[in-house]
């Protein structure tokens, strides 16, 4: 059985004028990590809270831990644990407060559920009476999943929980999640940030509501039809503007340090031809090399490829 | 239950935590009862007065000395024309003018009796009457002096008349508007930005998707502000009674138990506020315009009714404070019981149940 | 050998004995995309603050396009565009009011701003949108025209604020080509973000640690010196012995 499965779902807002899930279908199967990765607006809230039951969908069906979303809403509602994305707590409480609220709304104690949250609990209980609000972005977000968790849930949802979050929380965030995980839930998290979805077991990417694919990371990786060319230069934006006019160059875009370039047909020699060309028009220390693609640079093809449907 | 407990718990640390909401609650009212009290009550000293003296004799000069040596007045001047004085008094140099018509000291010693006029500008009516007041019993106090042997006294009757607000309205009508002013700031628009704040916080999202029922987080908002509110009007009371002596003239048990009722309707406004809005904003904002400016317009503690086009008359039938400001009145200023107010009463539970069962039936279960 | 626009010399900010920027130096030069990093809470807005004109240091000493940060606070503000990811554009304007309404707080030209915004327009291909409340563009498209505004009154230095946190890749790719043409045509960018993988698109980067610059390199030395594969990998062996954190 899938701990979460949706099955064409559609919502628009607006009477219709606003699609923001455009056919959605996928599953997350039971103890899987699995990550809902897309930008801003593409569609991951709505999903998110037709899961959890606070939102209907237009059209299509959707479970949860085996439960119908429409018909056996207050079933789900005790099996899943949600911190949605703009989540912030009770900043006038204390962490304790917060956490024994929860619990309670929830019919159970901190201590019934300790095994589960202890790791991360130990991380923040020594500020047990400072308030919410006076904790930093990264023990806010460890107090907001020990709230999340505090039932037990079978499926936990986690809504861009990483957003605004610095580097080393943010990792040391996954680190919880891969515990959790280890512990038999289910995860369903989104981001918008590609790099993160390295660290899931699967992933969907979604744009404008629509899903690209949904696969592992690697294989998503693999998907990549054509050689990915990355290169760079003492000037690089010179660089990019000059591959641009290349003939034989099909897209160039900048990509930190090495820009990224596809050719129109592949030839062994592409490296060379590349390099002649460039340095045919001034640039100078032009490195060319052929590198691996990344989610990002999958989630810009598939994305391209959706848009010239 | 527990868990309802736990909620309201909660509700109280939020209220206990938040200092300004604190001084807004209980500074209000204190602020409010003490500035319309000391303004309307406080001893009226060396006000300035003028008078036309149109007979200038032996007993005028007296009862004008008698006058000027009291604390209350200082006379600005003893010789004013009938033409200016109505000049004078709507410069508002002075509060008031005594007024002795021509053979003032004739009539008064061979008659027995003589007129005398007082006339004060009735725009602060308080200020007024406690003028008038003052004038009568020097005036009485004179008459007394004049006539020891009491066989057959001398009668100065004061003829007293107030300008611009002739029947003096105002005078103990603040406590009551007061108190529906209040009542309706804390519970509608405090209970309405309690829950709209859960929206903005995104905890009401959590709070959904949790087995707690949402009906208990109404509940569980309104109780702590059901509180607070009573202890407001408790002490909204206490500093009529013992600041601004004011008699509760009613059963206070009957005072109480209207005042519960009225903070119910303004509770169910306020839920209902909430239910429409999602940010803090909108439902102060909302709570001020759909309460707040009606109550002070239309309750008929700041402009009489009566003096309204018949529009505002029919629409202020629809104002819950306006029925409240009647019980209010009755029951504290007039000492009535129930069967006097019964339906005024009546009008409130309708209202009540109306607005509770909109906000309730309104109230989603899911988000929109 | 290049000029420098922005020196900053021991520039520290003190609240009571809380050193929230403690004696950092560096500088930036012409054209180029400095980025600035920072955990949450390491300084990097209060250096920024100050860097824009917008609050005065305790000590040490700064200059911004050749302005000292505490006598020539308004010049600065003339010579600095600034784009944050919060706020931008008013989305209750057309896209022709707000270029209006941020050319004028600039003082530019009447004439010269509707020239530019003809300009800028046909850039963007936003012809058909010039009429449009902002809040209806795409979240991509309002951030490509956030940064045109910024940049609008043609500003020595602009700064960006986490610009392009959650836009979808093909528009942020779209974003880092503006900001590389914004840089060729000499203006520097000045960047502030945590998220590394907007790190990687600056020229050098700067990482703060509790009020003081750690790191500060190119991206690629930075990965070599601490023998990391990633930005991330950098910036955590720095920012993971920080005692501070945001409030």
């Amino acid at each position: 059985m899938d701990a979460v499965s949706l099955k064409n779902i559609h919502k628009t807002y607006d009477k219709g004028n606003v699609i923001a899930v455009d056919d959605v279908s996928f599953d997350v199967k039971k103890g899987e990590l699995f990550g809902l990765i897309g930008p801003d607006g593409a569609g991951k809230t709505s999903i998110f809270r037709i899961l959890t039951t606070v939102l209907l969908a237009d059209k299509g069906s959707a479970s949860v831990a085996g439960f119908d979303v429409v018909k056996e809403y207050r079933a789900i509602r005790n099996r899943v644990g949600y911190m949605p994305g703009k989540f912030s707590l009770y900043q006038d409480l204390t962490i304790k407060e917060n956490l024994e609220f929860f619990a309670t709304v929830f019919d159970t104690s901190i201590e019934e559920n300790y095994d589960l949250i202890k790791n991360i609990y130990d991380q923040i209980s020594p500020f047990n009476d400072r308030r919410a609000g006076k904790l930093s972005g990264g023990m806010k977000q460890k107090l907001a999943l020990c709230c999340a968790l505090i039932h037990k849930p079978e499926v936990l949802l986690l809504d861009e929980p990483t957003t605004g979050v610095d580097a080393v929380s943010r990792k040391e965030f996954w680190d919880m999640l891969k515990d959790l995980k280890q512990q038999g839930i289910t995860i369903l998290v989104s981001t918008p940030y590609m790099d993160e979805a390295n660290l899931c077991e699967r992933i969907a990417l979604i744009q404008n509501g629509k899903i690209l694919s949904v696969e592992t990371p690697e294989n998503i990786v693999k998907a990549f039809p054509v050689t990915l060319y990355a290169a760079k230069s003492d000037n690089n934006y010179k660089l990019l503007t000059d591959f641009r006019n290349f003939d034989a160059v099909a897209s160039a875009y900048a990509s930190g340090e090495y820009m990224r370039i596809i050719v129109k047909d592949e030839h062994p020699d592409s490296i060379t031809l590349l390099k002649d060309y460039a340095e045919k028009f001034g640039n100078r220390n032009v490195e060319i090399k052929i590198i691996a693609p990344t989610i990002e640079d999958n989630f810009i093809w598939l994305s391209q490829k959706e848009a010239n449907h | 239950m527990k868990q309802l407990f736990v909620f309201i718990r909660k509700e109280f640390y939020h209220v206990f935590r938040d200092k300004r909401t604190l001084l807004i609650m209980f500074g209000l009212p204190i602020a409010q009862i003490l500035l319309f009290g000391y303004a309307i009550t406080s001893e009226v000293k060396n006000s300035h007065i003028s008078i036309s003296d149109n007979s200038r004799d032996a007993n005028t000069e007296q009862l004008i000395n008698k006058i000027k040596s009291s604390s209350y007045f200082i006379v600005d001047e003893t010789s004013l024309s009938e033409q200016e004085i109505e000049n004078t008094l709507k410069r508002g140099n002075v509060r008031c003018v005594l007024v002795f018509p021509p053979n003032f000291g004739n009539n008064l010693l061979h008659s027995g009796k003589a007129q005398i006029q007082i006339i004060a500008d009735g725009s602060d009516p308080n200020t007024a009457k406690t003028l008038i007041n003052y004038l009568t019993a020097i005036i009485a106090d004179y008459q007394q002096e004049i006539s020891p042997a009491a066989v057959l006294p001398y009668v100065i009757v004061p003829e007293t008349r107030m300008l611009y607000n002739e029947e003096g309205n105002g005078s103990l009508n603040f406590i009551p508007g007061v108190m529906a002013l209040i009542l309706m700031i804390v519970c509608t628009a405090l209970t309405a930005v309690a829950v709209v704040k859960e929206k903005e916080l995104g905890t009401m999202e959590v709070l959904l998707v949790s087995p707690f029922k949402p009906i208990f987080v109404l509940i569980s908002k309104a109780v702590p502000y059901l509180v607070l509110s009573l202890a407001n009007f408790t002490l909204i009371v206490l500093l009529a009674v013992f600041v601004l002596n004011v008699e509760i003239k009613g059963s206070i048990l009957l005072l109480f138990l209207v005042s519960t009722l009225f903070i119910i309707t303004c509770l169910s406004f306020g839920l209902l506020i909430s239910n429409v809005t999602s940010s803090q904003q909108t439902a102060l904002l909302l709570s001020i315009m759909g309460m707040m400016i009606p109550t002070l317009i239309f309750t008929g503690f700041m402009f009489p009714i009566e003096n309204m086009p018949w529009v505002f008359q029919v629409i202020s039938n629809i104002v819950p404070s306006r029925w409240y400001f009647l019980i209010i009145k009755s029951v504290m200023l007039k000492g009535l019981g129930f069967a006097y107010i019964w339906k005024e009463v009546l009008v409130l539970i309708v209202m009540t149940l109306a607005l509770l069962g909109v906000a309730l039936k309104n109230f989603k279960i899911r988000l929109e | 050998m290049e000029e420098k626009v922005i020196i900053c010399n021991d520039l520290t900010k003190q609240f009571g004995d809380f050193y929230a920027v403690n004696k950092i130096s560096f500088d930036v030069y012409k054209g180029e995309v400095f980025g600035f990093l920072g955990a949450n809470g390491a300084g990097k807005t209060t250096a920024m603050r100050i860097l824009c004109g917008l609050s005065y240091p305790t000590s040490g000493k700064a200059s911004v396009a050749g302005f000292d940060v505490y006598k020539q606070q308004e010049s600065i503000k003339k010579n600095i565009g600034y784009m944050s990811q919060k706020f931008s554009l008013y989305e209750n304007l057309t896209v022709s009011e707000n270029i209006e309404f941020f050319g004028g707080i600039y003082g530019v030209e009447r004439s010269e701003i509707s020239m530019r915004r003809t300009d800028l327009i046909e850039r963007l291909g936003l012809e058909k949108e010039v009429n449009k409340m902002v809040g209806e563009l795409p979240l991509g498209w309002k951030q490509k025209l956030a940064f045109s505004v910024a940049i609008f009154h043609q500003p020595r230095i602009v700064f960006l604020d986490e610009p392009t946190g959650g836009v979808d890749p093909v528009t942020r790719r779209q974003f880092w080509d503006m900001i590389y043409e914004a840089a060729a045509g000499g203006i520097t960018v000045f960047v502030t973000t945590h998220y590394m993988d907007e790190a990687e698109y600056c020229n050098r980067i700067s990482i703060m640690v509790d009020g003081r610059i750690e790191a500060l390199d190119t991206p690629e030395n930075l990965k070599k010196n601490y023998s990391a594969s990633s930005m991330d990998e950098v910036f955590y062996q720095l920012a993971r012995g920080a005692k501070r954190s945001d409030n």
